[in-house]
Formats: C-alpha cells, sequence, structure tokens
C-alpha cells in the first residue's frame, strides 16, 4: 500500500514543479522570448479549467448514480465552442477592444461604465464561487481520507479540516506569488497560464490511464466492457428530456459566464485567431476526457463493495487492484484539476472585487480626489492578495459549514446555476443595442434571488438555513411560494426548477424594463460600441479637454500605472503628435487611450470616474451621436468630420501660437543677455580698470592693500574668463567640434564626485539610491560629471523649500539609463518648460547669478553623448532626467 | 431604414466566404440537433424496471456510442470550417448584426 508519506512527498514535489514552470514562464516572457507561451495550443489547453476536480472525480459519480446525464455537462460547452463565430469571437474582441478585466467589468462597461452593476456582479460571483472553491477542496480532502484509509500507518493524517485548510493556505500563496506580479490584468499571466497548461495535460492523461487500466486491464477488452454496461444498474437509456435538454443548456450558459472561463477565454486571450484552433481542440479534449467514464463507473459499481462513495472510483479502483503508481498518478490528476480551477477562479475573482468595490471605496475614503500624490498600485495589489485570501477563506469556511457530505455533482449545479443568472444581461448586451442599464439590473436581481431561495439556500438542507416549514408552506404561508415548488410547479427536479424559474424571470424582466426604460447617452454609445464592435474597432472618443490638465493627467497616471510605463506612454502620445517632452495635448484619442489603460488596472468604471474628474464631463460628440444613430449617418458623418478638421486646425493653430511664443521669448531673452553681457563684461572691468589705476598712479600704497587691489583685479578678470570660456565651450559644443574622451567607470563614483565639486553638502540635502548606482558607465565621464554637477549647483541653488532635498533617482531601462535630479521646491511653472533649455534663459529674470548657460551647455553635451535631457512634469518639485544609452556588456555587469 | 445597401451580387470569393460563414453559424444548430435525437429512443419503459427487457429500449452503450461519433463528427466538421474561415472586418455586411444595426437605435 502507498504509505500517506509517499503520497504527500509526490505532491509537493508536483506543486514544486508547478513553480518552477510557472516562474520560468513569467521570466520568459518577461525577456520576450517563449512566442510558443502564446501559441494556440497553450490557449485550448488553459481552458481545460472547465474540467475541475468535479468532472475528475464527480463524472464518474455523476454517472454510477443517474447514467449519460452527466454528459451533457460537456455537451454544453461543445456546442457553445464550435458555435465561436457566433458569441465568443464578439466577446473576445470586445474584452481586447475595451480592455475589458472581469465578466463584471465586461458587463458593467457594456451598461455605460455603471460601478452598480459591477458590484453587483462581484458579490454575485463570489457568492456563486463559494460552494465552487468549496467543492475542489472536499475533493482534494476526500482523495486522501481515501489513501490514509488504505494506510495502515497513517495515524499522522491530519484530518480532513486541516488538509482543507492547507490546501486553501498553499493554494492562495501560488496564486498570490504568481496571480498578483503584475497589475494590468491585459498584461496577463504567463506563468498561471503556462502552469494550468500542463495539468490539463497531467489530469487528461491520468483519467486516460485509469480509463485504459479499467478497460483493458480489469475488464479485459472492448467487447467485455460492453457487456458489462449492459449488465449494469445503467444500462437503460433513461435520461429525461428535460433534464438532458435544460443541463446542456445550464452547461452552455455557465461555460461562457463563469467568472473563471471568462478570465482564460477572455482577458488572457493572446489573440483573436487562437479560438480558430481552440474551437474544435477543445471539444476534442472533452470528448477524450469523458471517455472512459461510463466503463469506469462501471466497473467501479460491480467490483467495489456496496455503499462506497462513485465520486471516488477513479482513485479507488487502481488502488484495489495494487496499482499503487496509477492510483498516484490519478490522484495527481484530481489534485492539478481542483488547483487549477480555484487559482484561475480565486484570480477572477480577486481582479472584481479590488477593481469593483475595494478600489472605488479606498478612493472615496482617501478624499476622492485623483490629484494627490502617492501610489495607488500598492494599494491595488494589496487588495487584489487579501481578495484571493478572501475568497480561498470563504470556500473554506463554505467546506466547513456544508460537512463536505453531498455529492459532488449536486454543488456544481449549484455554481452552475448561479453563474448562468449572467447570461440574459451579457448576451442581450452583445447583440441588442435596446439593452437598458435598468434592464440588467432588475434581470440580474430578480434571477439571483430567486437562484438564492429556490437552489442555493435549500442545499443546506431542510433543517439548515431555511426551516423545514417554509418548504412545506411556503413564505408566509403562501403555497405558491415554496421553494421546491414555485407558481405551483410540483413534481420537477429541483435544479431544472430553479433554473427554469430563474431564467425566465431574468430574461423576462431584463428585456421588458429594457423595453421601457430610457438609457443614458454614455449607455447608448458604448450599447452601439460593444453591438457593433466589428465595424466600430476604432472607437469615436468621448472626451475634449484643455492643455492645463495634461500635468493632473500625468500624476494621476503616475499613482495607477507606475511612473516610468505612465512617463513612456505620455511620452509616445506626446511625440506622436509632434510634441516634445512628456505632456501631449489631451486629445479625445489621447483620453480615449489613457482611459482603456487605466481602465487594465481599475476596471472601467473607475478610470472613467477619475479621468472626469480631472477632465470634467465628458462630452458626446457629434461623431459618437452618429455610431448610436445610424439613420442619417452620411450627412453626420461629413458634418462630424468638418468639426474634427476644425478641431484638428484649431490645435494646429495652438502649436504655431506656442512656436512664435517661444521664438518672441527667445528674442526677448536674447536682447537682454546682450545688455546682461554687457553689464557683466563692464563691471569687471570697470572696477580692473579703476584698480589698476590706483595701482599705477598711487605710491604711498602698503604692501596690503597693494596685494588687496591686484588680489581683486585677479578675481574679476577670472570672472570674465569664466563667462567667456563658457561662451566658447558652448559653440564648440554647438557646432559638434568638441571631442570626447570615453573612460569606463562607476555611476556612483561619478555621482560621489559631482557632488563634492559643486560643494553644496551644506546647503542642500542629498538623497540617493545607492543600490541603483551600481552601473557600469563607458562614455566621457568627464562632461557627464559636469552635466551632474551643474543640476546639483542649479538645485541648491533655485530650490526655495525651507529644508531643501535633492534625490537622484537613477534606473536601468534596457539598455537606457536615466538618472532623475529631483528637488523639493516649487518647480518651474508649466510656460517655462519650453525654454530652460535655450541659451541665456534664466528662471524668474535673474534671481540668482549666472548667465543662464549652464542647462544649454548641459543639452548640448548630452546630445554629443548620445543622450538627452529634459524636464520631468509631475514631480514634487522641479525634476530634470538625464538618459543615457549603456551598451549592453555595461547592463550585464551591473546585473 | 437605409435605402443604401451593398450590391445585390458580390465576387465569387467573398460569396464563398459568406458561405463558410453561415455554416460555422449553423454547426450548433446541427449539434444540438443530433445530440437531441436519443431523446426520440427511449421505446418505452419507466426507470427502475429490471433490465430482462433490455432489447425494448434503448441501451447507454448504443446511445453512448452514438454521442461520441456525433461528437468526433462534430470536431471535425469544426475543424474544416474553421480553417477556411477568415475574418472580414472590412465587409461589415457580413454581419448580420451589423445589417440589423439600423434597428436598434432609437
Amino acid at each position: 500500500m502507498v504509505a500517506l508519506n509517499v503520497l504527500v512527498l509526490v505532491c509537493l514535489l508536483y506543486v514544486a514543479f508547478l513553480f518552477a514552470v510557472a516562474f520560468a514562464a513569467d521570466r520568459a516572457a518577461m525577456v520576450g522570448r517563449g512566442t510558443w507561451l502564446r501559441s494556440p495550443i497553450i490557449y485550448t489547453l488553459s481552458l481545460s479549467i472547465y474540467c475541475t476536480a468535479w468532472t475528475f472525480y464527480g463524472a464518474v459519480g455523476f454517472a454510477a448514480r443517474s447514467g449519460l446525464e452527466f454528459v451533457t455537462i460537456y455537451l454544453g460547452p461543445t456546442l457553445v465552442m464550435i458555435g465561436w463565430w457566433w458569441t465568443l469571437r464578439k466577446m473576445v474582441r470586445v474584452g481586447r477592444s475595451q480592455r475589458i478585466t472581469s465578466i463584471a467589468d465586461l458587463i458593467s462597461s457594456r451598461y455605460g461604465k455603471s460601478n452598480a452593476l459591477a458590484v453587483f456582479v462581484t458579490l454575485f460571483a463570489v457568492i456563486g464561487l463559494t460552494p465552487y472553491i468549496a467543492l475542489q477542496l472536499q475533493s482534494v480532502t476526500l482523495s486522501f481520507a481515501i489513501f490514509a484509509e488504505a494506510d495502515p500507518a497513517a495515524d499522522a493524517y491530519p484530518g480532513e479540516q486541516s488538509t482543507a485548510f492547507l490546501v486553501a493556505a498553499g493554494l492562495a500563496v501560488f496564486t498570490i506569488f504568481f496571480g498578483t506580479r503584475n497589475l494590468d490584468a491585459n498584461e496577463r499571466h504567463h506563468g498561471v497560464v503556462m502552469a494550468i497548461a500542463l495539468e490539463a495535460v497531467v489530469k487528461l492523461f491520468a483519467l486516460l490511464a485509469v480509463g485504459v487500466f479499467v478497460v483493458w486491464g480489469l475488464s479485459g477488452g472492448l467487447g467485455e466492457t460492453l457487456a458489462r454496461i449492459d449488465a449494469s444498474p445503467i444500462a437503460r437509456w433513461e435520461v429525461p428530456g428535460s433534464r438532458w435538454v435544460g443541463l446542456t443548456l445550464l452547461a452552455g450558459a455557465a461555460f461562457i459566464c463563469l467568472p473563471r472561463m471568462f478570465q482564460v477565454m477572455v482577458v488572457e486571450n493572446e489573440n483573436e485567431e487562437h479560438l480558430r484552433m481552440a474551437s474544435w481542440a477543445f471539444p476534442a479534449y472533452l470528448m477524450l476526457m469523458i471517455l472512459f467514464v461510463v466503463p469506469i463507473a462501471v466497473v467501479g459499481l460491480e467490483m467495489l463493495p456496496a455503499g462506497s462513495n462513485p465520486d471516488l472510483f477513479v482513485l479507488s479502483l487502481p488502488l484495489m487492484n495494487g496499482q499503487e503508481g496509477l492510483a498516484i498518478l490519478s490522484f495527481l490528476g484530481g489534485f492539478s484539476s481542483a488547483t487549477s480551477m480555484v487559482i484561475v477562479a480565486a484570480i477572477a475573482v480577486s481582479t472584481m472585487v479590488s477593481n469593483h468595490i475595494v478600489m472605488p471605496i479606498w478612493l472615496w475614503f482617501t478624499g476622492g480626489s485623483a490629484v494627490v500624490s502617492g501610489d495607488v498600485r500598492t494599494v491595488a495589489l494589496l487588495a487584489r492578495r487579501l481578495s484571493i485570501v478572501f475568497v480561498l477563506f470563504l470556500g473554506y469556511i463554505y467546506f466547513r459549514l456544508s460537512g463536505g457530505g453531498e455529492a459532488l455533482a449536486a454543488i456544481g449545479l449549484i455554481s452552475f446555476a448561479g453563474m448562468a443568472q449572467f447570461l440574459p444581461a451579457l448576451m442581450g448586451g452583445l447583440f441588442w443595442r435596446g439593452a437598458t442599464r435598468a434592464g440588467a439590473l432588475t434581470g440580474l436581481g430578480l434571477g439571483f434571488v430567486i437562484w438564492l431561495y429556490c437552489l442555493f439556500l435549500p442545499s443546506f438542507g431542510p433543517s439548515g438555513i431555511l426551516p423545514q416549514a417554509l418548504f412545506d408552506e411556503g413564505l408566509f404561508g403562501l403555497s405558491w411560494l415554496r421553494p421546491r415548488a414555485l407558481f405551483g410547479a410540483e413534481g420537477m427536479d429541483p435544479v431544472m426548477h430553479a433554473v427554469m424559474w430563474s431564467l425566465l424571470l431574468n430574461a423576462g424582466s431584463f428585456i421588458a424594463v429594457s423595453l421601457v426604460s430610457l438609457p443614458k447617452p454614455i449607455e447608448r454609445l458604448q450599447g452601439a460600441q460593444f453591438v457593433n464592435v466589428f465595424r466600430h474597432s476604432a472607437t469615436p472618443g468621448s472626451w475634449s479637454g484643455g492643455l492645463a490638465r495634461s500635468e493632473d493627467l500625468l500624476i494621476m497616471a503616475q499613482r495607477i500605472m507606475g511612473a516610468a510605463e505612465a512617463q513612456a506612454m505620455f511620452a509616445k502620445a506626446a511625440r506622436g503628435q509632434g510634441i516634445a517632452g512628456y505632456l501631449p495635448e489631451p486629445t479625445p484619442d489621447f483620453l480615449q487611450t489613457l482611459e482603456r489603460a487605466l481602465s487594465g488596472s481599475v476596471g472601467a468604471a473607475t478610470a472613467h470616474a477619475m479621468i472626469s474628474q480631472i477632465v470634467g464631463r465628458a462630452t458626446v460628440s457629434v461623431e459618437d451621436l452618429m455610431a448610436v444613430a445610424d439613420e442619417t449617418a452620411q450627412i453626420m458623418e461629413y458634418s462630424s468630420r468638418l468639426e474634427a478638421k476644425t478641431e484638428e486646425q484649431a490645435r494646429t493653430a495652438r502649436q504655431l501660437r506656442e512656436a512664435n511664443e517661444k521664438l518672441t521669448q527667445i528674442s526677448v531673452q536674447k536682447d537682454a543677455f546682450l545688455s546682461q553681457v554687457s553689464h557683466e563684461l563692464r563691471t569687471p572691468m570697470t572696477s580692473i580698470r579703476a584698480f589698476s589705476e590706483i595701482l599705477r598712479d598711487s605710491d604711498e600704497l602698503s604692501e596690503r592693500e597693494r596685494n588687496k587691489y591686484a588680489s581683486i583685479i585677479l578675481e574679476e578678470a577670472t570672472r570674465l574668463t569664466r563667462l567667456l570660456d563658457d561662451l566658447l565651450d558652448l559653440s564648440v559644443l554647438e557646432n559638434g567640434q568638441v571631442k570626447l574622451h570615453a573612460e569606463t567607470g562607476r555611476l556612483s563614483e561619478l555621482i560621489e564626485r559631482a557632488i563634492s565639486a559643486s560643494g553644496v553638502k551644506d546647503r542642500i540635502k542629498i538623497r540617493r539610491r545607492r543600490e541603483a548606482e551600481k552601473v557600469t558607465l563607458h562614455t566621457d565621464l568627464d562632461r557627464l560629471a559636469q552635466v551632474f554637477i551643474n543640476l546639483i549647483s542649479n538645485a541648491a541653488k533655485y530650490c526655495d523649500a525651507d529644508e531643501p532635498v535633492l534625490t537622484i533617482r537613477p534606473q536601468l531601462d534596457g539598455d537606457r539609463l536615466t538618472v532623475d535630479f529631483i528637488d523639493n521646491g516649487s518647480g518651474i511653472p508649466t510656460d517655462q518648460h519650453a525654454v530652460i533649455f535655450e541659451k541665456f534663459s534664466r528662471v524668474g529674470q535673474a534671481r540668482a547669478g549666472g548667465a543662464g548657460l549652464g542647462l544649454a551647455i548641459c543639452r548640448e553635451i548630452m546630445g554629443n553623448l548620445g543622450g538627452d535631457i529634459t524636464y520631468l512634469p509631475g514631480q514634487d518639485g522641479a525634476g530634470f532626467r538625464v538618459s543615457l544609452p549603456v551598451p549592453e556588456v555595461a547592463v550585464q555587469a551591473a546585473q | 431604414m437605409t435605402p443604401r445597401r451593398g450590391p445585390v451580387f458580390v465576387q465569387r470569393r467573398t460569396y464563398r466566404r459568406r458561405r463558410t460563414a453561415d455554416g460555422a453559424r449553423m454547426l450548433p444548430i446541427l449539434g444540438a440537433i443530433l445530440f437531441a435525437i436519443p431523446l426520440l429512443w427511449r421505446g418505452g419503459g419507466e426507470a427502475g424496471q429490471p433490465a430482462a427487457d433490455l432489447a425494448a429500449t434503448a441501451r447507454t452503450a448504443w446511445v453512448m456510442g452514438y454521442l461520441f461519433v456525433v461528437w468526433l463528427g462534430l470536431v471535425v466538421l469544426s475543424g474544416v470550417v474553421s480553417r477556411f474561415l477568415r475574418p472580414e472586418d472590412d465587409d461589415p455586411d457580413d454581419d448580420p448584426d451589423a445589417a440589423a444595426g439600423g434597428h436598434g437605435g432609437r
């Protein structure tokens, strides 16, 4: 017999292997290798999380109890999958074009980005999924128990409760580790997907192996097996028609609506084309999965003692026949099915909980303003991690409460029936433009209540949560409100009864309320974009804004997406518009892109709310209305094109005005500089002349006085030289005649040198990141030091904070090194950003000495070194970013 | 209703493409009908009767065989159809929703 210890060891090794695979896949994806990670095969295999432990163990139990009925659970998804051209293709396209993060996000987005709807769907999903997660825990626990029973030395078996707890805790760790590594749900979890694809292979192989063993090892061949089926208690085909059709429909609906299926099918989808392969390969997978279920059930019923749990035939048959290896393999198959489901379901639900419940509440609590400083990402990640723990804990509690006594199939169907309630709102949203938010809310609410009353609460047993009297006499003593015989529908199968009434009333009220209610413009707009997604893939914009808000937008985006990504995105958008720097024009297109990007992190409803806080209310433009009203499309398109042109011309005019303003400013500065330079030259010249005259003309000067005058002359001459040097330096740099002396050195030493050379240590506090400074550079170090010195002494000179602090923040980004110099002063006003790098420009008109050449020289130096220096807006004070290419060798050496 | 519709006759290739898409849409309906056919075979007999009159009723083994054959057929058909299906975003008339879009707007 297999010792329990061996089993635990195998189990741990398997988990460690999964960890390794997930880690390797994540890493490969990070460095851009592993295109096979994004192949349609992996996608198809990842869909197999539909086959949970309910399939692995429960299908055999289901078959042993009620014959072929179990097949319906796989017929439904098969039909949905081969009908991909109808529904799935549209769902995936909508999911990708709207950056959907979960099914709650999809439904809320479609109905005008309504957060109420999202919250409702999320809560529903959490309640509906809890029994399902409990079911997985139960199956793992039961399979452990059966090994413990067989092991004579199993005193160490910790008991069912603690096994379930340990499994739940382990799964939480795995999910947190690989599921919440990155925030943007659209960045996809390569590690997790790879691990579940692997588990898909393991469980299929395990079930097939047990099947082959049963058919050819125990029964003695195919013909013999068929004879045994004919002789078994389930020999006759006697499935009630209502259950056959009803369960098929239910399974098909659940396949589309289950949050975990939505996660792998839509959110993790890399490429719409993958559906092409999945459309036939996934039905084939399902077929193979259940190929041997009936033989296993029949042989189990025949060979195992009466009263043994049919849900565990897959394990107990090999065990009884001494096939320990096979039993362990089968155990791993069941373990894989349970774990993969729980992991993906936890990711899906935690995304929903954190995006639609925790984040809105948190944002509201922190003052509701989107423009405060601080990073939201850590909060979002923490929220997701806590939600994962919460969801798994809830599953564990349900497992304890329900006592784990029910047949697996019963629990699974309850969960399916709950999730199927999303179907009317989902399909209505994708195919019917008239569907409204009020309708969706009513339908979902009614369906949920009926599901709760007729199926979920009664599932705890007659004396569980609902009292027995309620079953006999109905709510308030009204006999037509009995939970098992609603509206007098007596004698129906309880599951079919609940599914029928809940879906009928759900869909009916959804349609009826939609017909009589009037949607808001944004709902109609979203409706048009969803229903006609294949025509409106490039969606019209719905924002309008002004320039002054770009910086606010950047500040907000930095908090949510992270500074580097937000800056990269803004810079890219600015480049696309032909503007240098980090602040693009807030065109409708840009705002739309930004909203989509943000919704990947915090969900559509929150992203929309945050942007509208800054930009003001979303305006539905002519272009948008055109999408809603198709009838007079041509005329409106023409006029809206005109409008777009006008807008573009206005933007161009603004850019021209800006350029003109810049030129005028420079010209004013040049004039000012000329007078400045004459002044700067004249002052020292005057004193030099005066003192040399004194030296020449007066004879009775003491030695001390003579010395003093001479040193004044020297000092003034030095000042003159320095000014001329700077001018000369600049002209050399500008003409590209400079000679660079490339050397190799450490960034940390360079910064050290710059700080001591600038001699400002007592005037400003400098904060550094020693760890990030460990980069080896190969460039003209003296020139680079000159830039650093200039920036440091500028900060010391101009920072007007009471306790000036300068933060130096280096960062390696691929083959580019950026070094940010950020002080805590009041920064540089937006209208000055454009000119501070120009020659002779000084912020605030000659507040401190210097001819205004420093930054101009810096820019020329960086240009000569192949890098760049830019002003970094959206920081606490003035921020400058020096960026520099770093050769590949140096990057490796640094790591 | 818009008076402006696509041309009545389209190129042969476009025509083929659209009919392939129609075929893809019909597949699940075909599957549903085939999967429901065993319901017609019940041949009388309530649940719980002895297995002696097995010959008079449909047998689980038979139905199972039938289901798997249909299943395999659907897999093969779906594989063939999806190979020839090409997305045609440039051709909105392909989409029945798009064509019906005019009715939805109020």
